[in-house]
Parts: structure tokens; C-alpha cells; sequence
């Protein structure tokens, strides 16, 4: 499995290198390379069922810090570093109409790509961190060079928020290496180095937030729908896909794994809130409806889409918080049916729609009558958002069912306000259909004929196979939850019960 | 004592000055009638050559130090060792930038001067004693008038070279005026001792002479390594020298003085461990021993009692300002400037809470040779840029990816690397010296100084998020925005591969990070 994060940072040198003027060159060498990903990815995690925690490389880095490079994979990891693999294959088929300095586009593609790969893996605390850094910059360019509308603010807006939040981290991460002795930065031995309760009740907040921002807990969410809006198509599939995981990920592996007794009660309660806990899953319950609530009043698709997944990430926070076994299979549930879902939607706003028609405002959809005009669009966009507002049989229902039933045996409370979340995005969907798609108003005959001359290319197979892949994954979980729940289960089972200790 | 002696211990200096006037004599002498081209080759490469067998002298002095009876006048080995190679390979590195600049025909001249200047920083990262360490530095800082003079066709040069020589005079006579105060008080002008005399004088309670002499030396230092609020010059100094002094004064003169101030900080502490000394307070704090009691009211003693505080001042004010000025910037050359500021405040807070294991030296050492290295290397690319552009403006950095795509990648690396991005090598050194800090600063058996160390090391963690907003601001238009002009950037086969190099080293070390760390230690064994 750690050949995935060998591969894509190879693939984004050789991306670099590759000829300027060869754009179809660097596409079909892209595929290549992010397909290689993937069936690593798959054979890995095939590979994985009834295993704990694989051991894939344990290489002292600096001798004189303890750093080591560990690479290692326990079932949250896999899962993950199989919804990376999806994610960068579904990326590169919907950038395939890339024509600006394509090789340079792929290059910081990958690079992003092998960094989120890395922390998947990483079993060293510092490892993380650097590969978590790594992922950073790439985001920036994507965006800055190939994005749409306000990109350069949504850029930087991106770059700064994510290193406010890896600052934070850096500092917990430093303050917890020293207090531990400053002997190894390994995830298992800061984990075990008994880090007294009165430093990890400020350090796990600090750590948590850090990582929270890049996940969009409200209110360090905003950088999230500009982002995602002025990303290109693939970055924002790749934004919401995996990136927002990544500070999920961070919060479960780091602020959660080595940090357990942060969230123990403070010993006294304001408002109900007596503990970290309470004050996150609060933020992830507000995020959860706030979300939902903006969503349904945008004008513009993609921020539609962009306030969703503010919404949808709550939920994986949420279930975190819970820390019972069920909500914490919920929110990596979660993390897996986000990342494929919301790729699928910026999929479909961002390439199928956005590049044929231009616009993304719903009072200039309204009259294209996209339904008769682009009906794989409106088709695709109807199964996703169905499965994105979480109905049976789709990822999000498995996952968000897991997250509320556990949220349910935390705080009764947490369910009942983020089931109105739910409520608000079946509302925001169907009127993200209604208006985009399936709008009341007939054709005029003007209508009708400028639609003669302006005649939208026609869907190619680079998008049917992109939205097959992450149709089918979708459904593949929603109707069989055990193919992901096997491996998660026991790893969130180690996980809580090492916190426990 | 005897002149053999004293020839073998100061052999790495003397390579420098042979080099120097080896230098003049064939570029005046021989070449005279050349193409300006040839004489500048020339005059960088023997300059060069002289640096290298100036690093062999290094080695080949087996680390002998010179000493004037019982007290050392130049330490040899360890922390002096180390900074003098890295002094000498920036050097070497800044004169093989020379090459392809125009901006004087007197090429002789200007490499003599700056392995002059290289001298008097090879003289203070070893000297042991007051009035060596002032000869140094002075020797030190009149080459860097005179280089950033150079550009005689620039009025930017001369103006920026009469701040800097009018600031650097001021300063001089500050630090001078220090060392009397601290002669006055011990009574001898070689370090151990005047630690020594200085603790006696103070011992029942600070003297107010001392507090003087303290400030006054932090002016003198502070406006050598450009901390706030003695950083003045440096601005209208990085914009106004030639390309090469600019990347010479930010890289090499910045190794030397914070070699020269991790000297003096050993000494103080190592000075205080040797006597076993329970003090108080601060000096109780660096050399407590678990299980003794803490005496029980804590006056500030000797050297080390302000100092530490007077360095967190000067640390927080130039993190702080450095940061947030370079945000305003439109000349990158006063961005690097700012940013060179607030690397500085990074460095003096490892000052601050300095370790008498080697700890904090390595990690000071570390920090401040791959920021030169850096710095040098995007010297490089401003000075190329300049040249093709006619300002360093940041606009002139606009679509920088098309003009030239090799110069491009060499400015994302380097400028990642100083914004501190893994895996470049600018990260580690930042890792590796607040690790040290808060390492050192826990072990403090005082809960206020802990909390203090790590507020500190946030501060300073936070500020360097910051810094990643001006220097993508630059990046942002090499690769972002589109050209103003397409045509391409031609750059010299030497400088390219110089520039090739550094970007190559930052990356290698970065992923390696042992490396360097391993190389440097090994002098400490």
C-alpha cells in the first residue's frame, strides 16, 4: 500500500517533466498513474480483511529527534486510502477537458494526491504532520491557476485558514513531543507516554481545532464553500473528496488516539457544556443545520454544493464526538460516502454542467431547461442528490443512521437539532433539482430555436465513467455497509479502547 | 607563544588574505587589458579557490586554538568549526553568483573585499575575547560598506551603503562603549572571565553598570543580525547593494554574528555549569539540580540574568514586526529584508532559552546555515530576475513559470523552504529549534518560565503562518498570474547551476534531514 504514495509522488516529477504542448500525453499518463493508485489501493485493502494494524515500513528518519518513517494501516486507514484511490481516478476523468499547462496541472495534482495518501498512512505523529503540510501547497495552485470565480481569494483564503490550523497543530504537536520526553514522535509511543490530563485537557483542543478547520467545523468552515466554488472541477472533488478527511482524520487519529482525556468533563458545566466533548459536538450539530440552512438559500449551484458539504462533515464530527462505538463507525462511514457523494456532485455541477453552459446561477439555469437538454446531467444529479440527502440504499443513509444512533446514546439532544439538518438538505437538493434541471416554465418558441444554435457538446466518456465509478461505489456501500463496516469496526475498537486506557 | 603558533592557528583567515591579494595582483597585474567577462570569471574562481583551501586550512588546523596563557583568544573545533565552513562555503557560493553581474569593472576589487569581510567572520565566530571579537566585527562590517557601495552607476548603492555605514557606526561605538563598561567591571576583556567578574560584581544584586553594559551590547548585536528595533538599514540596505553583497550580507555576515552570540552564550553557561553554582533565579533555572532546594529569593546574577530577557524582547519584537512588515512590501528584495527580520527573531529566541547541553547551538547553527543557503539562492533568482526585468518589483516576477520554468521551480522551492513547508529543509531547522526551546525551556524547574517558553514558541509558530501569506504573494505571480512579457529569461550557465544546487541541497536536506545534523554534531564529539 505504500507504493500509492511512492507512485503519485513520482507521477507529479514526471508530470512536471512531461512536455508542455502534450496535453492529451499527460492525461492518458495521469489516468495511468492514478488507476496504479487505485488497485494498490483495492489489492491493500483486500488484502486487509481480518487484519489489525499492518506494519509497512519502520525506518528511523532522524536518530537524534526519534522521528521515525513509519508507514502502517489499520482499518480506518485502509478505508480511507481506498476513498483516495477513487477520488484521484474520478479526478483525473473529469479533468480530462484540461487544457491549460495540463502537465503542471497534474503534477500539483499528485503531489496533493501523495500527500493525502501519506497521512493516511503515517504511524509517526511527525510523519503526519509533514505529509499533512505537503498537501497544502499543491491546493493553492490548483485553485490560484485553474480555478473559476474569486479564485485567487478563494486560494489564499484556503492556503492561510489550512496553515492557521496546521500551526495549531504544530504547536500541540511540539508541546506533546517535549512533555513526552522528547524521545520518539511515533503515534504508539506518544500514546502510551502517559501525557498528564491537566497538559492534554488544553493541548487536545488546540490539536483538534487545528485539524477541525480543514474540516469544516463551523465556525472555521468559511474557507470551504470559497474554496470549493472557485476550485477547479477535480480540486473541489478533491477538496470535499479527501482533504476535508484529512482534518477529520487528524481530529479521530491525533486529537482523539493521543489525547483521550482532553475530552473528559471539566468538572464543572456552563449552559449544559461540561467538557470539550460537549462544546465540539455542539459546533458539529450547528454545523450540521448552519450548513443546511445557507445551502438552501444560495444562488449559485456550487456554493449550493459548497454549504453541503459543511453540512455533511458535521455529521462525521458529530459522530466522533460521540466516542461510542457506533457513532465512531458512523463518522469514518461517513468520511468514505462524503468523499464519494460530494465528488460526484461538484462532478456534475463543475464539469457536465459548468463547462457547457458557463454559468452556475440558478436564474440563468432556469431558462436552459437542462433536462431536455443535458438529461445524463439531470439523471446523474438526481441519483446523487437522493443519495446525498442520505435515502436507503445509498452510503450516506448507512453512515449518517450510525452517526445519529450513537449521537443518540451520547446527548438525545445532538440528534434531535442535526434532524433537522437532514430535513433542510432533502429541502436544499430538491431545489437545486428543480431549478438547475427540472424548472416548471415551458420552452418558448425563441427559446426553442436559440437552442438549435447553441448546441451543447455532447457528454464524453471520461464523464460516464467517472460518474459510473462513484455511482457505483455509492451504491455498492449503501447496500452492502459490511464491505467497509468489517474493517472499520474493529480498528475504531482499538482505537477507543486505547484511548480508554 | 610564537609566530608559528600563531600563523597555524589563524591559517584559515590568513588562506583568505593570501587569496584576497592573490586576487588583486592578477586581476590588476595580468588581466587588465581582458574581456570584462574573463576578469570577473577569473577574480570569482580564485576567490573560490580560496575559500576552498581556506575550508581545508579548517580542517587541517586539527582544531587548534589559540590562547593567551590560560584563557582562549580563538576557540577552534565544535560551534566555531562548523560556522566557519558554512561562512566559507556561502562565500564561495556568493562569488560564483558574481560571475554573471555587470554592475562594476573592478571585479578584483570587489571579491578581495568580500574574502576580507569573510575574514573578519572567521574571526568573530571564533574569538573568545572583547577586543578580538570588536576587530572582527569591524573588519566584518567595513567590507560590507564598501560592497554595497559597489554599484557605483546606482544611487540606490550609495545611499543605502551611507545608512548602513552611518547605523553600523552608531552601533560600533554602542557595543564599544559595552565593552567598556563589562572591562570595567572584571576587569579582563577574555570571556570566561569577564562572565566571571561580572557574576562577582553582581553578586548581591544587579549593578546598574552591568544592566547599561547589557543594553548596549544588544544594540550593538541586535543591528548586526538586523533584530527589531535595530533593524533599520536592513531594508534599504537588501535593495540597494548589488545582488551578490545583498545575498553576501544576509547569509554570510548572518552566520557570523550568530556564531559570535552562541559563543558568548557557551561561554556564559559553561562557565556557571563549571562552578556548579546553585544561584537563583534565572541562573538557578539553567543550572538546578533535581533534588537540591531552590534558594529562596531570587535576584537577577551575573550575565545571565537580563540577558535572556533582553534577547526575548528583542526575539518577539522582530517576529512581530518582521512578519507583518513584509506583508506590505512590493520590492521583494525589502520583502526578503522583513523576512529576513523575523528569522532572526525565530533565532534569538533559541538565544534566549540557550541550553548548556549543545542542544541549542546545533540547532542555532542548523537554522542559520540553511537560511543562508536559502537566502543566497534567492538572491540568485531576484538578482536574475532584475536583470531580465529592470526591477524587483513584484511585478516583475509576473508569469515567471513561462519566462523561465527552471528559475521558477528554483524560487517555489526556496521561498517554500523559507515559509517553512515540509519536506524542504527550512521546516526541520524551524522544528528542530523550537523543539530545543520548549525541550530546554521544560526543564526549567520554574512553571512561569515553561508556560513562558511555550507561549513563545506559539508566537513565534503562529507568526510563521503568516509569513506564508507574502511569500506566496510572490509565487503567486510566478506561477499564477499571466505574463506581462513573454519573453524568455536567459540565465548564465554558472548561476544556473548554482541556484540548481541550492534548490537541489534544500530539497536533499529535507527529506534527509539526519544529513546535516549528523555532519554538524560530528564536530561536537
Amino acid at each position: 500500500m505504500v507504493w500509492t504514495i511512492y507512485i503519485s509522488f513520482a507521477g507529479a516529477l514526471v508530470s512536471a517533466l512531461l512536455p508542455k504542448d502534450k496535453p492529451v500525453l499527460a492525461r492518458w499518463f495521469a489516468l495511468a498513474a492514478a488507476v496504479a493508485g487505485l488497485a494498490i489501493a483495492v489489492a491493500g485493502y483486500a488484502a486487509g480483511f481480518g487484519q489489525a494494524r499492518q506494519v509497512f515500513v519502520d525506518a528511523l528518519w532522524v536518530p537524534s529527534m526519534g522521528i521515525h518513517f513509519l508507514l502502517a494501516a489499520d482499518g480506518i486507514s485502509r478505508v480511507l486510502v481506498l476513498l483516495t484511490g477513487i477520488a484521484s481516478v474520478s479526478g483525473v476523468l473529469f479533468s480530462w477537458n484540461v487544457e491549460l499547462r495540463t502537465n503542471q496541472f497534474f503534477a500539483f495534482y499528485f503531489a496533493l494526491i501523495g500527500g493525502v495518501y501519506g497521512v493516511f498512512l503515517s504511524g509517526d505523529l511527525f510523519l503526519l504532520f509533514v505529509f499533512y503540510e505537503i498537501a497544502i501547497v499543491p491546493k493553492y495552485f490548483l485553485i490560484a491557476i485553474w480555478g473559476s470565480t474569486r479564485r485567487e481569494y478563494g486560494a489564499m483564503k484556503l492556503a492561510l485558514y489550512s496553515f492557521v490550523g496546521s500551526a495549531m497543530v504544530f504547536i500541540g504537536l511540539l508541546a506533546a513531543y517535549v512533555t513526552a520526553g522528547s524521545h520518539s514522535t511515533t503515534l504508539a509511543a506518544l500514546a502510551n507516554a502517559g501525557l498528564p490530563v491537566s497538559f492534554q485537557m488544553w493541548c487536545f483542543p488546540l490539536v483538534f481545532v487545528g485539524f477541525a478547520i480543514l474540516a469544516g467545523m463551523w465556525p472555521f468552515h468559511t474557507w470551504a464553500p470559497t474554496g470549493h466554488v472557485a476550485a477547479p472541477t477535480a480540486a473541489s472533488m478533491l477538496l470535499a473528496g479527501v482533504v476535508m478527511k484529512l482534518g477529520a482524520y487528524g481530529c479521530l487519529r491525533v486529537g482523539i488516539g493521543l489525547f483521550p482525556h482532553g475530552l473528559d468533563p471539566w468538572g464543572f458545566s456552563f449552559l449544559g457544556v461540561g467538557s470539550w466533548r460537549d462544546v465540539f459536538a455542539w459546533l458539529a450539530v450547528i454545523g450540521i443545520v448552519y450548513g443546511a440552512l445557507v445551502a438552501l438559500a444560495q444562488t449559485d449551484f456550487k456554493f449550493v454544493i459548497g454549504y453541503s458539504s459543511v453540512s455533511h462533515m458535521g455529521f462525521v464530527l458529530l459522530g466522533l464526538m460521540t466516542l461510542n462505538q457506533i457513532g465512531v463507525d458512523g463518522a469514518v462511514l461517513q468520511m468514505f460516502s462524503h468523499g464519494v457523494i460530494a465528488g460526484l456532485l461538484f462532478a456534475i455541477v463543475g464539469r457536465v454542467v459548468y463547462d457547457r453552459t458557463h454559468t452556475r446561477q440558478f436564474a440563468e439555469l432556469e431558462p436552459m431547461h437542462l433536462s431536455r437538454r443535458l438529461p445524463f446531467a439531470a439523471w446523474a444529479f438526481v441519483f446523487a442528490g437522493i443519495a446525498s440527502m442520505g435515502l436507503p440504499g445509498f452510503s450516506g443513509f448507512v453512515a449518517e443512521l450510525q452517526v445519529l444512533v450513537g449521537a443518540w446514546q451520547a446527548n438525545p439532544g445532538w440528534t434531535i437539532c442535526s434532524g433537522v439538518g437532514i430535513i433542510v438538505g432533502v429541502a436544499y437538493i430538491w431545489r437545486a433539482l428543480q431549478k438547475a434541471f427540472f424548472s416548471d416554465a415551458l420552452p418558448t418558441a425563441h427559446e426553442l430555436e436559440g437552442e438549435q444554435h447553441h448546441k451543447f457538446a455532447p457528454i464524453t466518456w471520461p464523464e460516464y465513467a467517472g460518474v459510473a465509478l462513484l455511482g457505483a461505489c455509492t451504491l455498492a456501500v449503501g447496500l452492502y455497509p459490511r464491505i467497509l463496516l468489517d474493517q472499520i469496526e474493529p480498528a475504531v475498537k482499538a482505537l477507543l479502547a486505547g484511548g480508554a486506557q | 607563544m610564537n609566530y608559528a603558533f600563531l600563523f597555524r592557528a589563524t591559517l584559515p583567515e590568513t588562506a583568505l588574505e593570501i587569496a584576497a591579494l592573490l586576487v588583486i595582483v592578477v586581476d590588476l597585474g595580468f588581466l587588465r587589458k581582458a574581456a570584462a567577462a574573463t576578469r570577473v570569471s577569473v577574480a570569482a574562481l580564485l576567490g573560490a579557490a580560496g575559500c576552498a583551501a581556506s575550508i581545508w586550512a579548517v580542517y587541517a588546523a586539527g582544531w587548534g586554538s589559540l590562547s593567551n596563557g590560560s584563557y582562549f583568544v580563538l576557540a577552534a573545533g565544535g560551534s566555531a568549526a562548523v560556522a566557519q565552513i558554512a561562512i566559507l562555503i556561502l562565500t564561495a557560493l556568493t562569488l560564483l553568483l558574481f560571475i554573471d553581474t555587470g554592475f562594476t569593472r573592478n571585479p578584483g576589487e570587489y571579491v578581495s573585499v568580500v574574502l576580507m569581510a569573510a575574514a573578519g567572520g572567521l574571526i568573530i565566530s571564533a574569538a573568545q575575547d572583547l577586543l578580538v571579537i570588536f576587530v572582527g566585527l569591524e573588519l566584518l562590517s567595513l567590507g560590507l560598506y564598501i560592497l554595497t557601495a559597489f554599484a557605483k552607476q546606482s544611487g540606490k548603492s550609495a545611499e543605502a551603503a551611507l545608512k548602513y555605514y552611518l547605523f553600523g557606526g552608531m552601533s560600533a561605538a554602542f557595543l564599544l562603549f559595552g565593552f567598556s563598561y563589562l572591562y570595567g567591571l572584571s576587569g579582563a576583556t577574555s570571556l570566561p572571565r569577564v562572565v566571571y567578574g561580572t557574576y562577582q560584581a553582581s553578586a548581591h544584586g544587579g549593578t546598574p553598570l552591568l544592566m547599561i553594559a547589557l543594553v548596549m551590547i544588544a544594540v550593538g548585536f541586535g543591528f548586526k543580525v538586523a533584530a527589531v528595533p535595530f533593524h533599520f538599514w536592513a531594508p534599504d540596505t537588501y535593495e540597494g547593494a548589488p545582488a551578490p553583497a545583498a545575498a553576501f550580507i544576509a547569509s554570510v555576515s548572518k552566520v557570523a554574528s550568530f556564531a559570535l552570540l552562541i559563543s558568548i552564550s557557551s561561554v556564559a553557561l559553561h562557565f556557571l555549569q563549571d562552578l556548579h553554582l546553585t544561584g537563583v533565579a534565572v541562573v538557578v533555572a539553567f543550572v538546578h539540580q533535581p533534588g537540591t532546594p531552590l534558594p529562596p529569593s531570587p535576584v537577577l546574577h551575573g550575565l545571565r540574568g537580563a540577558w535572556p530577557l533582553i534577547l526575548i524582547v528583542l526575539s518577539v519584537a522582530s517576529m512581530i514586526l518582521g512578519n507583518l512588515a513584509a506583508l506590505a512590501q512590493s520590492s521583494v528584495r525589502r520583502l526578503l529584508a522583513y523576512s529576513a527580520i523575523a528569522h532572526a527573531g525565530y533565532i534569538l529566541l533559541g538565544l534566549a532559552f540557550f541550553s548548556w547541553t549543545n542542544a541549542s547551538a546545533q540547532a542555532i547553527l542548523y537554522y542559520v546555515l540553511t537560511y543562508g543557503l536559502t537566502t543566497i539562492g534567492a538572491f540568485g533568482v531576484v538578482g536574475v530576475v532584475e536583470r531580465a526585468a529592470g526591477s524587483d518589483k513584484l511585478d516583475s516576477f509576473l508569469g515567471l513559470q513561462k519566462r523561465n520554468p527552471l528559475l521558477a521551480a528554483v524560487l517555489l522551492v526556496l521561498f517554500l523552504s523559507l515559509a517553512g513547508i515540509p519536506p524542504l529543509v527550512g521546516f526541520w531547522t524551524k522544528f528542530n529549534l523550537f523543539a530545543t526551546v520548549l525541550d530546554h525551556g521544560f526543564k526549567i524547574p520554574l512553571s512561569s518560565m515553561q508556560s513562558e517558553a511555550l507561549a513563545l514558541v506559539a508566537l513565534a509558530i503562529a507568526f510563521s503562518a503568516v509569513s506564508l501569506y507574502y511569500y506566496l504573494q510572490v509565487l503567486k505571480r510566478a506561477y499564477v498570474m499571466p505574463a506581462a512579457d513573454d519573453s524568455p529569461i536567459k540565465v548564465h550557465p554558472v548561476t544556473l547551476a548554482v541556484l540548481l544546487l541550492i534548490a537541489a541541497a534544500v530539497v536533499v536536506m529535507g527529506c534527509f534531514p539526519a544529513l546535516l545534523q549528523n555532519w554538524i554534531a560530528n564536530f561536537y564529539a
